[in-house]
């Protein structure tokens, strides 16, 4: 035996016990490279131009921005109106997630899709639709002379309006591909129905909907253009005060410190939410989301369906019909018609451009976020012990934090951290898609993650062994396992891009506006004209969305049937 | 297997559209973006969203002067400047335009612009040159900050409509005006600042405290105010605003003729003559600008009378220079106040602030 | 062959594989024996290069695999719940290796036919593997290892979710249809039955130690020790003193071989060693209870004062249980195992 070991004396040099962590380190590269020049330089750059002045730290600012009574009730508010959004987004989603994972019904696809509309319109446009609901002469004025639109209530019933797809993709997504043969076993053992859903399905459903959740809190605790529009001056949040000192008052340093702050917070809640996902999450037992869903049965079951379509109805729909009937509002498409036209030159071309133009982005955008986000949910799928597992995770954290910084401090930042070459970026349209695609990033690795977390690892070894290299693992096990779930984060993120307004209103040149640019900058004028194609513009962009949704769904749908087929 | 393979196709096809796309439209955009300017023949002017021009007057000065103007609108007119601040040591451009009376001391005080007397200055009305000594900026054109009324409203409620300021706080006008935060808000912040001019640094908080009894609503943005709490505006109607008086511009009921079909006779809305700040917009040769020489003929192009005669329709707002003609369309719905207020830009930039300051706990608290 | 060197693989500081030196010849049907957690499968894992060795080295055909990842080792391992690729038809699930190594679509069509017959599922290209029994599955599982040529063929508990009769009938076919394709193989089970009835060689593992190696038959004639016997089934397992051709046990002085290591030692006595006399005579057992095991009754005796004995016999000699024997025992076997006794 020693003899043996004199023969092939091990090389001096330390062997490398986690070769494949130092390979997803190697697969990190291009998001954490992504992330470092184009949100974290950035961001760095903006914030240290706020709290170093003629070369000194003033570090003191941040106690003294931090003591004012206007600042603490900003955050007050900003807090406790994220968590009665998250709460009531929850109630009213849960019962669409489950209605939409279990039941088959009649125009099921069209109605998940028109659900994602309301997340990708612009914030100017949604409010405008909202106050037709809950403002004066909408309709619950008209029913029962009840007005929300000056309450805390308009700016909670909007979050919920914004972000009901969130819940109903993330953990509805989720739902469908549950086995419920699982469920019928609990109570087979004896089980209510309701005890084997809280026993069962509910911890298989936790890091779903603790993922949702969180979404639908950051969504509402950096909420912008909704609070700004709804709440008026006297409802403000942290990311509404971070604008006005930035880009209203330009007080750089009081931005500066409220940055910090909402990072701070920000990352508390993803580190929270880091931990709870990796203690609860846990290899499930997917099986086919077709074979899951059948037709409502009995009266229990008829209603909740008739109740959740209401809810949709009452809260998705009727704000985007009021939308749609108001770019309607002159004879013979007046303002479509006009859309086509140049004649107001508040563009360099006519309004109607702005569809390709907000295409192309998206289709760039998506790219950019299915690239960066799937590199990075590929590194981040296996977990491991130790120091580069912390590290990895850290990572999975990190990438969620363009969700929680303001796209003002984005949008500044790129200005002056990115103007030299080769970076100078700051007149090239890339820099819209890059943009779009940084928040696009963390649904792509959100929506996949948890999918690919779930595959069975020994399928992956199954394929190495038989000769697949860990690049052909990826493409020949896992990507067919999640090509839904890449599907469900496409759709995501090209959505998310269709609609994002805060970053792209400071970078998108005049002669490429998109969509939501160009919507808010009609309704920045006077003039029926200009209202009504901001209308139209909007019901494009609402029909852009919807038609976009609607193809991911047949292909998703073609899919399954493929799958299904086999059965 | 073959379905499979057919998606994992479509899958890949997507991606690659996408990916190809973006690559060629990088590709496509370092033509029109490139050139940097340095002693090149394109010079970049840089403006807020607002600014606006008829095509043809924009080549006319290209085929004049030789340069090929590039625009980059910057967000809106606060935005702009700031981000001009900002960049100002690698500016996105040569020429800045859209800085205005309220925020001009923010500029000057920055060290945004260099020193040019355009020719033509002389030209200009005397009531808006400013910075006479060091010439850093050029003003362009003027426009004023009034509220508007809703004619509909008032006739139907047989009611005058208001027209001074001391008007506003009367009770046969409670809770009709809607104006904008002016912390926030560009008309808001004129408003704010007319007020001032009027009743002085002593005067001032007490019009707005009895202005505040008299249930004036404050919004966050001119949109909100006039496309949605506004009753006479076109927005407003269908949005059903209640409030028959909103801080606006004296330009905005021109507009909503021009921008409406078919076109009324005359503009549904009117203009509360005594209640109108004067806002004057400026232009000026970027510090460290890289194409200074163009720089220079744009700045010069702007007060020339062709761009001074196209402006009032394309941006709503009035010529600087003496004896530039302001289209019949836009006088006939709408003439420009008579008797506006004004404030001194270095009295806004001593008091800016403090004023939006005390304001914000008065008003909005 | 496969030669391992002092494989060790640590868990949180624990050996799972404990300096581990194997041989495998070429053509060598090699079973790895041991019970759940002595380390098996983490051997099999090792080789297979999806699990790395904290020591020792592991070489193919003379080559070091250190450092080679899983994918370029060349060796095939049949997973132990076959791991087929759900979203692949049989087909597909059976040409992915080949596919993985380039081979055309024809050639991959051609092999994938002769492994599909080869292992009795002629035709079954198209069918879904969610369609397919434990059997078929255990067959497509070996066909798709089988098929790009590996060097070397491991099996992780090949037959374990098995009903017996398919086990056993498919254990022979294995080994049929290995010795004809004339493949390396390296197989774990905890099995007994199965790893004697498919092995060249049989190789007892425990506590991530190789415990006892050899042909089945010499491993069988020639347990190790208390564990191996043990683990084999023997239950007739305790702690003596020899001196002589006695040694004294628990159930009092009983014959040994005169060749037998004098001192104190652990022995075996096998089951067909201890027979049953007329009560009265020999040691004074109880029956406390009778299984049949179709050739034979296995009979769990119940000494006073001593631990219990197993015995084999024929089925109509099988006593009741309660039934009052004597057992008289056979020097031939008894044999003395290494180690010591009550492990």
């Amino acid at each position: 035996m020693d003899l043996a070991r004199t023969e092939v004396a091990p090389p001096a040099r330390p062997r490398s016990p986690h070769r494949g962590s130092v390979a997803r380190l190697g697969l990190m590269a291009v998001p954490v490279a992504f992330f470092g020049v184009f949100f974290a330089y950035p961001v760095v750059a903006i914030t240290v131009r706020g709290l170093k002045v003629d070369g000194v730290w003033r570090f003191g600012r941040i106690g003294d921005v931090l003591a004012q009574p206007d600042i603490r009730h900003v955050l007050w508010f900003t807090t406790w109106q994220a968590l009665a959004s998250t709460a009531l987004t929850l109630l009213i989603a849960l019962p669409g997630a489950y209605v939409f994972a279990r039941f088959e019904f009649r125009g099921k696809q069209i109605l998940r899709a028109v659900v994602t509309v309301p997340f990708v319109l612009p914030t100017v446009v949604v409010g405008t639709a909202f106050l037709a609901l809950l403002g004066r002469g909408g309709l619950l004025d008209e029913l029962w002379g009840v007005r929300l639109d000056t309450t805390v209530w308009a700016i909670l019933l909007a979050h919920v309006f914004f972000n009901y797809a969130v819940v109903v993709r993330t953990v509805g997504g989720l739902w469908a591909q549950l086995d419920p043969r699982q469920e019928e076993a609990a109570r087979m053992l004896g089980a209510s129905r309701f005890t084997a859903w809280r026993t069962v399905t509910l911890p298989a459903l936790g890091p779903a909907v603790a993922a949702a959740a969180l979404m639908v809190f950051l969504f509402t605790f950096t909420s912008f253009g909704v609070v700004q529009i709804l709440g008026g001056p006297t409802f403000s949040t942290l990311e509404v005060e971070i604008y006005r000192q930035t880009s209203e008052i330009f007080d750089l340093s009081t931005a500066a410190v409220l940055t910090l702050v909402q990072f701070a917070a920000v990352g508390a809640i993803l580190a929270v939410h880091a931990r709870t996902v990796r203690r609860r999450e846990t290899a499930l037992r997917l099986v086919d989301a077709g074979a899951t869903a059948r037709r409502p049965r009995g009266a229990g079951q008829w209603a909740l369906l008739a109740g959740v379509l209401g809810s949709i109805a009452v809260l998705l729909v009727l704000p985007l019909a009021v939308l749609v009937e108001r770019s309607l509002d002159a004879p013979g498409f007046g303002y479509y018609k006009a859309l086509t036209r140049n004649e107001g030159s508040l563009f360099l071309v006519p309004p109607i451009e702005a569809v390709g133009n907000s295409l192309r982005y998206a289709f760039a955008a998506t790219a950019i976020a299915l690239l960066i986000g799937g590199l990075a949910a590929a590194a981040l799928t296996r977990r491991d012990a130790g120091r580069l597992g912390r590290l990895v995770r850290g990572f999975d954290a990190l990438l969620m934090l363009p969700l929680g910084v303001s796209a003002v401090t984005v949008g500044f930042g790129f200005l002056i951290a990115l103007d030299e070459p080769p970076l100078d970026l700051r007149s090239t349209w890339i820099l819209v898609p890059l943009a779009q695609a940084l928040v696009g990033v963390p649904f792509v690795v959100r929506t996949m993650l948890p999918v690919l977390r779930a595959v069975d690892g020994r399928l992956r070894e199954a394929a190495a062994v038989l000769g697949a290299s860990p690049w052909r693992v990826w493409r020949e096990v896992d990507l067919p396992m999640v090509r839904r779930a890449l599907l469900i984060a496409a759709g995501f993120a090209f959505a998310v891009s269709l609609g994002e307004f805060g970053a792209t209103v400071f970078i998108a040149r005049p002669d490429n506006p998109t969509l939501p640019v160009a919507v808010a900058r009609l309704l920045g004028r006077a003039g029926e004209l200009n209202y009504g194609q901001a209308m139209a513009l909007s019901t494009i962009l609402m029909l852009v969305c919807a038609v976009s949704l609607l193809v991911l769904e047949r292909l998703r749908t073609g899919l399954r049937s493929d799958r299904t087929g086999e059965f | 297997m073959s379905t499979i393979s057919g998606t994992k196709k479509i899958t890949a096809v997507v991606v690659a559209t996408g990916l190809g796309l973006a690559v060629l439209s990088a590709c496509g955009s370092s033509d029109s973006g490139g050139e940097d300017g340095s002693g090149s023949k394109t010079v970049t002017l840089v403006s807020h969203d607002s600014f606006a021009y008829t095509k043809d007057v924009l080549k006319a000065f290209e085929k004049e002067s030789g340069y090929k103007v590039r625009v980059l609108k910057d967000g809106d007119a606060g935005q702009a400047v700031n981000k001009a601040i900002l960049t100002k040591d690698n500016p996105q451009g040569d020429v800045f335009f859209g800085v205005d009376n309220t925020l001009l001391s923010r500029a000057l005080d920055n060290g945004l612009f260099q020193s040019y007397e355009a020719e033509g200055a002389d030209g200009i009305q005397a009531q808006y040159r400013v910075d006479q000594d060091k010439h850093r900026v050029t003003p362009i054109d003027s426009g004023d900050i009034c509220v508007n009324y809703d004619k509909a409203w008032f006739s139907a409620h047989k009611l005058t409509p208001p027209t001074s300021f001391d008007d506003l706080i009367k009770p046969e006008y409670k809770d009709l005006l809607v104006t904008e935060n002016a912390s926030t808000s560009s008309p808001g912040l004129g408003f704010l600042l007319g007020t001032a001019a009027k009743y002085g640094d002593d005067g001032w908080e007490g019009y707005w405290k009895k202005l505040k009894a008299n249930g004036v609503k404050v919004v966050d943005g001119w949109e909100q105010a006039y496309n949605e709490e506004f009753s006479g505006s076109a927005g407003g109607k269908k949005a059903k605003g209640e409030r028959p008086l909103v801080v606006s511009y004296a330009s905005s009921p021109p507009a909503e003729v021009i921008y409406a079909d078919p076109k009324p006779r005359t503009a549904p809305t009117g203009v509360a003559d005594g209640t109108c700040f004067r806002q004057v917009e400026y232009a000026g040769l970027l510090s460290n600008a890289k194409n200074t020489e163009g720089g220079k003929a744009l700045i010069d192009f702007l007060i020339g009378r062709q761009f001074q005669e196209d402006m009032p329709l394309n941006m709503f707002v009035y010529p600087v220079v003496e004896g530039a003609k302001v289209p019949d369309a836009f006088t006939q719905y709408g003439p420009a106040a008579a008797d506006p207020e004004t404030l001194a830009p270095a009295r806004i930039a001593d008091n800016r602030d403090e004023w939006v300051k005390s304001w914000t706990s008065l008003v909005l608290k | 062959m496969l030669k391992l060197k002092g494989a060790t693989v640590r868990f949180g500081g624990r050996a799972v594989l404990d300096e581990v030196g194997l041989d495998v010849a070429e053509h060598e049907i090699v079973c790895v024996l041991g019970p759940s957690g002595s380390g098996k499968s983490t051997l099999l894992r090792a080789v297979a290069g999806l699990q790395h060795l904290d020591d020792g080295r592991i070489f193919l055909d003379g080559r070091d695999l250190d450092g080679v990842p899983a994918h370029k080792r060349g060796v095939g391992l049949m997973f132990q719940d076959h791991q087929l690729f759900p979203q692949r038809d049989v087909a597909g699930n059976v040409a992915f290796g080949l596919r993985m190594h380039g081979e055309s679509k024809q050639r991959q069509a051609l092999r994938v036919e002769e492994l599909l017959t080869l292992v009795g599922l002629p035709g079954a290209q198209g069918r879904a593997v969610a369609s397919l029994s434990g059997g078929e599955q255990q067959r497509v599982a070996l066909a798709r290892a089988l098929a790009p040529r590996p060097r070397l063929l491991m099996l992780d508990e090949p037959l374990g979710q098995l009903d017996r009769s398919l086990r056993e009938r498919l254990v022979v076919e294995l080994r049929e249809l290995f010795a004809e394709l004339g493949t390396t193989v390296l197989a774990v089970t905890h099995d007994q039955g199965e790893a004697f009835a498919l092995a060249d060689r049989v190789v007892v593992m425990r506590d991530g130690r190789i415990a006892q190696t050899g042909t089945p038959l010499e491993v069988w004639q020639r347990l190790a020790d208390a564990f191996v016997a043990r683990f084999l089934g023997f239950e007739n397992v305790t702690g003596a003193t020899v001196s002589g051709e006695a040694a004294d046990t628990p159930w009092g002085k009983l014959p040994v071989p005169s060749d037998t290591t004098q001192g104190e030692v652990t022995l075996l006595v096998r089951p067909a060693g201890v027979r049953l006399v007329p009560a009265g005579e020999g040691l004074r057992c109880t029956v406390a209870a009778r299984t049949f095991r179709g050739t034979h009754v296995a009979v769990r005796l119940q000494p006073e004062g001593a631990p219990r004995l197993e015995a084999a016999c024929a089925l109509r000699d099988a006593p009741e249980t309660g039934d009052e024997v004597g057992v008289a025992f056979d020097a031939a076997e008894i044999v003395v195992l290494a180690g010591v006794a009550g492990l």
